[in-house]
């Protein structure tokens, strides 16, 4: 059920993404909370609220990851001569390395 | 900047090419799930912002920007990462909007209504990410009109 809405919900955004002009805007739909939307209305019907909205406590910490993530990706992109599909890959250790500090120093 | 509506984007994105973002968001919102389920919500939630669209959409813009330029015979890697690259920029403004959403949920859904709490903070994640975009548009042109155009020899003869 998880795979099936999460992979439309990301699918619709990603559509959107690629109707829209110039790139920098489209780009925004890279960040579309598709994946939250998925689990979080699946979570409220079998866990309750209050689990979701502790999840939801600790996306935001994930979203600040993501923000300092999404900087490095594009400026290696635009500024040095990088793979894209090695940057974005690469870069995901930076993610889980700021996501998980930040928990550990604000939520934790 | 004006935004557009291109539906040519549409057609140079191939059937597997959305079969392949359909299936990196499935797996990541199983995984989250998964983890959630195993180490707690705490841990779980850090995993509903994960890039997960990013490299896939990432690469796909290369590739598309990379056949454009080959086309007009020309070689299109730097054109294909600089694409890319714009992409993760705009990704980050989005991001801000997402912090937002997360933030809007956390607080607002044990007393009020599901459905209406996540199109609430959807409809906050596209007004602010839009705001951080236009703002950004508005800053970087204020100063480039002030920095550059003044240090442009050219423009101060002209003047």
């Amino acid at each position: 059920m998880r795979v099936i809405v999460g992979g439309v919900v990301v699918s619709v955004f990603a559509l959107l993404g690629d109707l829209l002009k110039p790139k920098s805007f489209a780009g925004l739909f890279g960040a579309a909370p598709s994946i939250a939307l998925a689990t979080l209305a699946l979570t409220v019907m079998k866990e309750g609220k209050e689990y979701a909205s502790l999840e939801a406590r600790s996306m935001v910490v994930g979203a600040a990851a993501f923000f300092f993530y999404a900087c490095v990706v594009g400026r290696l992109l635009i500024r040095r001569r990088v793979p894209v599909l090695f940057t974005t890959s690469a870069s995901v250790a930076l993610w889980f390395g700021c996501a998980f500090g930040l928990w550990f120093l604000a939520l934790r | 900047m004006k935004i557009k509506v291109d539906t040519a984007g549409l057609r140079r994105s191939k059937a597997y090419e959305y079969l392949v973002r359909f299936a990196f968001g499935g797996t990541v919102t199983a995984v989250a799930g998964i983890i959630a389920k195993r180490f707690g919500p705490e841990i779980g939630g850090l995993f509903l912002a994960f890039p997960a669209i990013l490299p896939a959409s990432a690469t796909l813009i290369e590739k598309h920007e990379m056949e454009k330029k080959e086309r007009a015979g020309k070689h299109g890697a730097a054109r294909g990462r600089a694409a890319a690259g714009v992409d993760a920029i705009g990704a980050s403004r989005g991001a801000v909007g997402l912090a937002v959403f997360a933030l809007i949920v956390w607080l607002r859904l044990p007393e009020s209504r599901t459905g209406l709490v996540l199109a609430g903070a959807t409809l906050a994640w596209f007004l602010t990410s839009i705001t951080v975009w236009k703002l950004r548009e508005i800053v970087w042109r204020a100063f480039r009109k002030k920095y550059f155009k003044s240090s442009n020899p050219r423009s101060s003869k002209t003047s």
